[in-house]
C-alpha cells in the first residue's frame, strides 16, 4: 500500500454501475413519490444547501453592517429582522436536519445492512414537511420578516411586535414535526432493522450519535410545539399563559422553549461526532479508541443534555439555587464530549495518518470544538454567564461549536461520503485548499468576537462604539475568507458529478457495511442482506476479505 | 424484491410498490419490501407507534406543566372556577370514551381472529362513541360561551367575584373571591380550553380514520392476518383516552376530597 490510502480503480476501465439508485428511475415523479432513503436524503441535500446559502447571505448582511460603528447599511429594525432570519434559517432549515437528515438517511440503513429505513413513506413526508417550513420562512421574509431573534422572546413575540410572528412560528412548527419524524425513524430503524449479526456494539458510532441525537429529537421537539402553540394563542385569542398581567408567566414561556432549544445544540451537534469517529478511524487505519466509551458518551450527552437547560436563563430571574444546580449539571456535560475527544485523540496515536480532505476538516472539527467546548464551561460558571451573556462572547462560542464545529463535521461527511454517494472523486487538491481556507476564514471571523465580547460588545445591536471597530473589521474580512471556503465545495463538487475521477467501491478502504457494496448503491442497498461477522472497525478483517478476493478472482 | 436486486427501470419500488407484486411470491402481499419477515415489519411499526405516542406525552407535558404551576398559585381562583364545570357531563364523558376504549380493543380481537362483520361493529360502535363525546362536549363548551366564561373573547368574572348569583357556584356555596384572585380564573379556562381543544383535536383526527378504517375493513381488510394498522390505532385511541382521563380528574374533580 502506497503512502496513501486512497485506492482507486484503473481510470481507463473504471466504469459507474449501469444500475444504481441513481438511474434505476427517471423523472421528476419518480423523485417527488421516492420511498429510497437515499434518494429522500439526495432530495434533503439540495435542499438545505440552498436554505445553508441563504443563512449565509443574511450573514454577510449581519457582518457588512458591522463593519462601521454606525448603523448605516440598513436600517435598525431592518438589523433585527435580518439576524433573526439568520437563525432561523441556519438553525431549524440547516444545522437540525444537516448530518441527520442527508448522511445519517443515506448511510444509517446501509451501515446496518438494511434495504432502508423502518418507515420509508414517513421519512418522505418528512422532506415535505421540511419544504412546507421552509416555504413559509421563505414567504416571511418575503413579507417583510419578523424580529423577536430566533429565540421569540415573550413578551416581546406576544405584545410589542408586529412582524410576521405568525408564520415563523407557523414554520417552526412543521420544520419540528419533520424532525421529530426524522428521530423517530431512526429508532425505529436501529432498534429493528440490523442485520444478522450486527450487535449494538458492532455499530458504526455514527449509528450511536443518531440514535442519542434522535432521543432529543423524539423527546424534546414536541415541547417547542406546544410552547409555539401557546405563543401563537397568546397573540391570536390573547390568552395569557405567558402574561404577567393576566397571571401567566413570560418566565415558563423560556422553560418549555429552552427545555427544547438547549438539547437541540445536541441534535445538532452529535450527528456531527459521528461523522468524527468515522473519519478519524478511517484515515488513521485504527479501530477507534475506547469504542464503548464514545458510544456511550454519545448517550450521556443525550441524557444530560436534558438537564441543563436553564443555563440560558441564568439572567432572567431564576432563583440563585436553580442557578446552582444548573451550573453543576452544564459542567457536567462537559465530560462525555470532553471523553470523545480524548479518545479521537488517542485513535490518532499512533496511527497511520493521512490527510485527506475528510481529515483536515476533521481536524478543524477537533481544534474548534474544544474552543467551543471549552467557553460553553466558562459560560456555564455562573458569575461569569452573568458578565458574558448578551455579549459576542456567546455569538462567538456557539459559532465556535455550530460552525466550526457542525459545518466542518458535515463538510468532513460529505465530502469522505461522497465518492459513495455518487460514485465519482471530489478533486483532492483544490478540496484540501477549501478545508484550509475555511478554517483560517473561520478563525478570522470568530475568534475577534470573543475579545469583543470581554471587552463588552453586546450582540444584537446594529451600531456599536467605534472604539470595537478594528476587530469587527478583522471580522468582516475573516467572513469573506470564510464565504469563499463554503463556496468551493459547491462548485467542485458540481464539476466532479461530470468529471470527478471513478471511485469504485471503497476507495477509502474503510470498513463500514456501507462500504462493501458499489458505488452509487443499488436501490436496495445489497444484493442480498448481510452478514455481519466482526467488530466495527476491524482493519484486520478488511485486509483478509480483500487478500480472500484477490485470490478468488486468480 | 429481496430475490430480484437488478430490476428494469420501469417496475415500482419503495413507496410505490404495491401488494401483489409477483415478486413476493413466498410473502403476504402485505409485506412491505424492505422488511425481511412480517414480524419484523409488525414489530418496527409497533414500535414507532410507542415512539410517537411518547412525543405526544411531550407535547401534553408542556400544557400539564402549565397547569400545574398555575394551579399551585392560584388554588382557590382554579376551585372556583372548576366549579364551573359539569361533574355529571364530564363522568358521562369518560364513561362514554372507556366504553369507545373497551369497543376499540374488542375491534383489535376481532381483526386478529378475524371477524369482520365483528370488527365492523366494533369499528362503528368506537366511531359512533367518539362521537357523543365531541357532542357532549359541545354542550359543555355552549354553556361556557352562555356563561361568558371564554378566555381572551368576552370573559365575565360576574361567577367569582359574585357567586351568589351563580347557580353554580352556589351550589358549592363558595365565597367571593378577591378581584386579584378571581381574575385568574380566566387562566384557568384558558388551560381548560387549550387542554380539552387539543384532546378534541386528537378525538377528531381519530375519528376520521375510524371513518377510512370502516370502510377499509368493509372491503375485506385487517381481517386477513394483517391486524398492525387495527393495532396501532387502538394504541393510539387508548392514549387519546388515558389523557381524557388525567383532564377529567385535573380540571373537574380538583377540590372534591375536601
Amino acid at each position: 500500500m502506497s503512502a496513501t490510502i486512497v485506492s482507486l480503480p484503473d481510470q481507463s476501465t473504471a466504469r459507474i454501475p449501469k444500475t444504481n439508485f441513481l438511474t434505476k428511475e427517471n423523472g421528476l415523479l419518480s423523485w417527488l413519490l421516492t420511498g429510497d432513503h437515499k434518494r429522500i436524503a439526495i432530495l434533503y441535500l439540495i435542499s438545505i444547501t440552498f436554505f445553508f446559502f441563504v443563512g449565509g447571505a443574511l450573514a454577510g448582511l449581519i457582518r457588512l453592517e458591522l463593519l462601521t460603528p454606525q448603523s448605516d447599511l440598513m436600517a435598525t429594525d431592518t438589523y433585527n429582522k435580518v439576524f433573526t432570519m439568520h437563525g432561523v434559517v441556519m438553525i431549524f432549515l440547516f444545522l437540525v436536519p444537516s448530518v441527520p437528515a442527508t448522511l445519517g438517511n443515506f448511510f444509517i440503513p446501509m451501515m446496518i445492512g438494511a434495504k432502508d429505513l423502518a418507515l420509508p413513506k414517513i421519512n418522505l413526508l418528512s422532506w415535505y414537511l421540511y419544504v412546507a417550513g421552509g416555504i413559509l420562512v421563505i414567504y416571511t421574509m418575503a413579507a417583510g420578516g419578523v424580529d423577536t431573534g430566533w429565540t421569540f422572546t415573550t413578551p416581546l413575540s406576544t405584545h410589542y411586535i408586529n412582524t410576521n410572528v405568525m408564520s415563523t412560528g407557523m414554520a417552526v412548527f412543521i420544520a419540528g414535526f419533520s424532525s421529530i419524524f426524522t428521530g423517530l425513524n431512526f429508532i425505529v430503524t436501529l432498534h429493528k432493522m440490523r442485520c444478522p449479526g450486527m450487535t449494538w456494539f458492532r455499530l458504526p458510532l455514527f449509528c450511536w450519535a443518531h440514535y442519542a441525537a434522535s432521543i432529543l429529537m423524539v423527546l424534546g421537539t414536541p415541547v417547542l410545539a406546544i410552547a409555539i402553540v401557546l405563543v401563537a394563542l397568546e397573540r391570536t385569542v390573547g390568552i395569557g399563559v405567558f402574561d404577567p398581567t393576566k397571571g401567566g408567566d413570560p418566565i415558563l414561556f423560556q422553560h418549555l422553549f429552552w427545555f427544547y432549544s438547549h438539547p437541540a445544540v445536541y441534535i445538532m451537534i452529535l450527528p456531527g461526532m459521528g461523522v468524527i469517529s468515522e473519519t478519524i478511524s478511517t484515515f488513521s487505519r485504527k479501530r477507534v479508541f475506547g469504542y464503548t466509551a464514545v458510544a456511550f458518551s454519545s448517550v450521556a450527552i443525550a441524557v444530560f443534555g436534558f438537564f441543563v437547560w436553564a443555563h440560558h436563563m441564568f439572567i432572567m430571574g431564576i432563583s440563585n439555587y436553580a442557578v446552582l444546580v444548573f451550573s453543576l449539571l452544564t459542567m457536567l456535560v462537559a465530560v462525555p464530549s470532553a471523553i470523545k475527544i480524548f479518545n479521537w485523540t488517542f485513535t490518532l496515536y499512533k496511527g497511520s495518518i493521512t490527510f485527506e480532505t475528510p481529515m483536515l476538516y476533521s481536524f478543524g472539527f477537533m481544534g474548534l470544538f474544544t474552543i467551543g467546548g471549552l467557553t460553553g464551561v466558562f459560560l456555564g460558571a455562573s458569575g461569569t454567564d452573568i458578565h458574558l451573556t448578551e455579549t459576542y462572547f456567546i455569538v462567538a462560542h456557539f459559532h465556535f461549536v455550530m460552525v466550526g464545529g457542525m459545518l466542518m463535521a458535515f463538510l468532513a461527511g460529505i465530502h469522505f461520503w461522497w465518492p459513495k454517494m455518487t460514485g465519482r472523486m471530489y478533486p483532492e487538491k483544490i478540496s484540501q485548499m477549501a478545508a484550509v481556507v475555511t478554517f483560517i476564514g473561520f478563525n478570522f471571523t470568530f475568534f475577534p468576537q470573543f475579545i469583543l465580547g470581554m471587552l463588552g460588545m453586546p450582540r444584537r445591536y446594529a451600531a456599536y462604539p467605534p472604539e470595537f471597530q478594528v476587530l469587527n473589521v478583522f471580522s468582516t474580512a475573516g467572513a469573506t475568507i470564510l464565504g469563499v471556503g463554503y463556496l468551493l465545495p459547491v462548485l467542485y463538487l458540481t464539476w466532479s458529478l461530470k468529471y470527478g475521477e471513478i471511485a469504485g467501491n471503497n476507495p477509502w478502504q474503510a470498513t463500514g457495511l456501507e462500504w462493501q457494496t458499489q458505488s452509487p448503491p443499488l436501490t436496495e442497498n445489497f444484493t442480498r442482506i448481510p452478514i455481519m461477522d466482526h467488530e466495527a472497525y476491524d482493519y484486520e478483517w478488511l485486509e483478509a476479505q480483500q487478500a480472500k478476493e484477490v485470490a478468488s478472482v486468480r | 424484491m429481496s430475490d430480484s436486486p437488478i430490476a428494469g427501470p420501469a417496475h415500482g419500488h419503495g413507496a410505490l410498490a404495491e401488494a401483489g407484486d409477483p415478486h413476493h411470491g413466498e410473502h403476504p402481499s402485505y409485506q412491505r419490501h424492505h422488511f425481511e419477515t412480517v414480524d419484523q415489519q409488525a414489530d418496527a411499526t409497533n414500535f414507532a407507534m410507542w415512539l410517537f405516542l411518547l412525543t405526544e406525552v411531550m407535547f401534553f407535558g408542556g400544557l400539564f406543566t402549565a397547569y400545574l404551576i398555575y394551579r399551585n398559585w392560584y388554588y382557590p381562583a382554579f376551585v372556583a372556577a372548576s366549579h364551573q364545570l359539569d361533574v355529571r357531563w364530564g363522568s358521562l364523558n369518560t364513561l362514554v370514551l372507556i366504553l369507545s376504549s373497551f369497543t376499540m380493543a374488542m375491534g383489535v380481537w376481532c381483526s386478529e381472529t378475524r371477524r369482520r362483520n365483528g370488527l365492523m361493529l366494533c369499528l362503528t360502535l368506537t366511531f359512533i362513541l367518539g362521537m357523543a363525546f365531541l357532542g357532549i362536549k359541545t354542550i359543555e363548551y355552549h354553556e361556557k360561551w352562555e356563561k361568558h366564561h371564554i378566555p381572551g373573547l368576552h370573559y365575565s368574572l360576574q361567577s367569582f367575584l359574585d357567586p351568589a348569583s351563580d347557580e353554580a357556584a352556589a351550589k358549592y356555596g363558595d365565597s367571593p373571591l378577591p378581584l386579584d384572585m378571581a381574575r385568574h380564573t380566566e387562566l384557568y379556562f384558558f388551560l381548560y380550553f387549550a387542554m380539552t381543544g387539543m384532546h378534541a383535536l386528537h378525538m377528531i383526527i381519530g375519528i376520521a380514520i375510524l371513518g377510512f378504517m370502516i370502510v377499509r375493513a368493509r372491503a375485506g381488510a385487517y381481517t386477513n392476518g394483517h391486524v398492525t394498522f387495527v393495532e396501532n390505532f387502538g394504541l393510539y385511541w387508548h392514549f387519546v383516552d388515558i389523557v381524557w382521563i388525567y383532564l377529567f380528574a385535573l380540571l373537574y374533580l380538583i377540590s372534591r376530597h375536601q
